[in-house]
């Protein structure tokens, strides 16, 4: 059982955060039934994630408890809680504002942050060099050479320099 | 001749290899010419959950690319890739705001894009460029032994609101066309998230994903699982023994991914065909169209 929300503990401003970010901004139209929920594939394997309780959660304002838990990583993004939604929520982009919002704030997983590492180093995510270039010559496949230089800019000029893994890690 | 830029992402050139020589393969039997940029990268979509911004604009500096060398035409091989890049061009196109501010940021590396470049999966290109007609016409070889699980993988169909009225999300019909077009037939079962997108966080669960549909191509006699994505392949393929002993029974379940499917039937060189990069051995699928072909 999780523990009782205090109401000091809720920020009543939360759900505008969430309206604001792109993708969150048909929050309220959710009317609570649970379409989403049971239609996810991922809740038939993991009861704690479901996606009704994450957009109640953030409709009463448990701002610290939505996106402090890993659950709202589970999420799959393969939309079919947004495609049944009969309120038309975008319930897979709201999560994903959810998650955009979560490492703004600095909860951001350690994978994510090695992926953003990973994309400045190559510009890709898987890396591709020597090794990788002379399998693809033996099957007939053109060479591949990094590139990263405007993957790194790009980072950097959309604001995500600052989630790349840090030094001493 | 058709002539689009052949969009590969970070998955396939690497992992995928098979894949991709054997669409290039049927590409050229189908008359596709496919237009290989070296400036591609990363489609942006593993950035997606971290901030949308930077995969928007990683998106649109692929398809900026393709512009500048006056490709109109985006052909894709990875399901995330599709959507990730269809996304950004359906924003660029109705979303004025995102738009500018991702053109603000393309401007710092010489850049500009306004959603000039269709992006299509490949397998919807062959179902709506190419058509079943001269698929069929271009098969040599009919499969008619072969008992397959189409599989497309969710972002091939959703969000359905970026493909313009294209499959139907609910029951995806145009990858069991195009295997029907081999001359194989097609299996049903009950299909669920491969699971590729939960893998990262929780891989137990991710697992337990895949095991739920492959459960169900089993059952229902699949000789091979058909793939068009590579995410969908690292659960099927690259992690079916995990989920095997997960689920304490064998599936033994061979994938390929369709473009071999179809090579085989043009009765393609089966070295062109990237046949044994597949993980799981195919020898029983090739024995079967090997008999087919005898009766």
């Amino acid at each position: 059982m999780k523990k009782p929300l205090m109401q000091e503990h809720l920020d009543p401003f939360f759900k505008y955060q969430v309206m604001k970010e792109p993708g969150g901004e048909k929050l309220a139209l959710c009317f609570a039934c649970d379409t989403c929920t049971l239609s996810c594939p991922v809740r038939v394997q993991e009861e704690a994630y479901q996606p009704r309780t994450i957009i109640r959660l953030i409709l009463l304002g448990a701002k610290q408890e939505v996106l402090t838990d890993p659950v709202i990583w589970l999420c799959a993004s393969c939309f079919q809680c947004q495609e049944r939604c009969p309120q038309g929520v975008g319930v897979t982009d709201l999560i994903n504002a959810v998650k955009n919002i979560a490492c703004r704030e600095g909860f951001i997983p350690k994978s994510m942050t090695m992926q953003m590492g990973l994309l400045a180093k190559h510009g890709r995510l898987l890396e591709i060099g020597d090794f990788e270039n002379k399998k693809r010559d033996k099957q007939q496949l053109p060479l591949i050479k990094e590139q990263p230089e405007d993957i790194q800019r790009i980072i950097d000029l959309s604001g995500a320099a600052r989630y790349l893994p840090q030094e001493s890690e | 001749m058709k002539k689009a830029a052949f969009f590969i992402g970070c998955t396939v050139p690497v992992r995928g290899t098979n894949y991709e020589q054997s669409f290039r393969e049927v590409a050229r039997v189908l008359q596709i010419e496919l237009v290989d940029h070296p400036g591609f990268s990363c489609c942006g979509f593993p950035t997606h959950a971290i901030n949308r911004m930077t995969a928007l604009a990683l998106s649109a500096r692929n398809l900026a690319l393709a512009n500048q060398v006056s490709l109109s035409s985006m052909i894709t091989l990875c399901n995330a890739c599709t959507e990730n890049m269809t996304h950004t061009n359906h924003l660029i196109q109705h979303d004025p705001v995102t738009c500018d501010e991702i053109n603000r940021i393309l401007s710092q590396i010489h850049l500009q894009y306004h959603g000039e470049v269709k992006v299509k999966h490949a397998m919807r290109y062959l179902y709506e460029e190419i058509g079943l007609d001269t698929i069929r016409a271009s098969v040599k070889n009919p499969l008619s032994n072969l008992r397959i699980a189409a599989y497309p993988g969710c972002h091939y169909t959703k969000p359905s609101e970026l493909y313009e009225g294209f499959d139907n999300p609910e029951k995806p019909h145009t990858l069991n066309e195009l295997v029907i077009a081999t001359g194989a037939s097609i299996v049903s079962y009950e299909s669920s998230c491969c699971g590729g997108g939960t893998l990262g966080a929780k891989e137990d669960t991710a697992l337990q994903m895949g095991i739920q549909t492959l459960k169900s191509m089993k059952e229902n006699e699949a000789d091979a699982i058909v793939l068009i994505c590579p995410f969908c392949d690292v659960m099927f393929e690259q992690n079916q023994k995990k989920m095997e002993k997960l689920y304490g029974k064998e599936f033994n379940l061979p994938i390929l991914y369709y473009p071999q499917l179809l090579g085989l039937a043009m009765n393609i060189e089966r070295e062109r065909l990237g046949l044994t990069i597949n993980r799981i051995k195919l020898d029983k699928v090739l024995e079967k169209i090997q008999s087919g072909n005898k009766e």
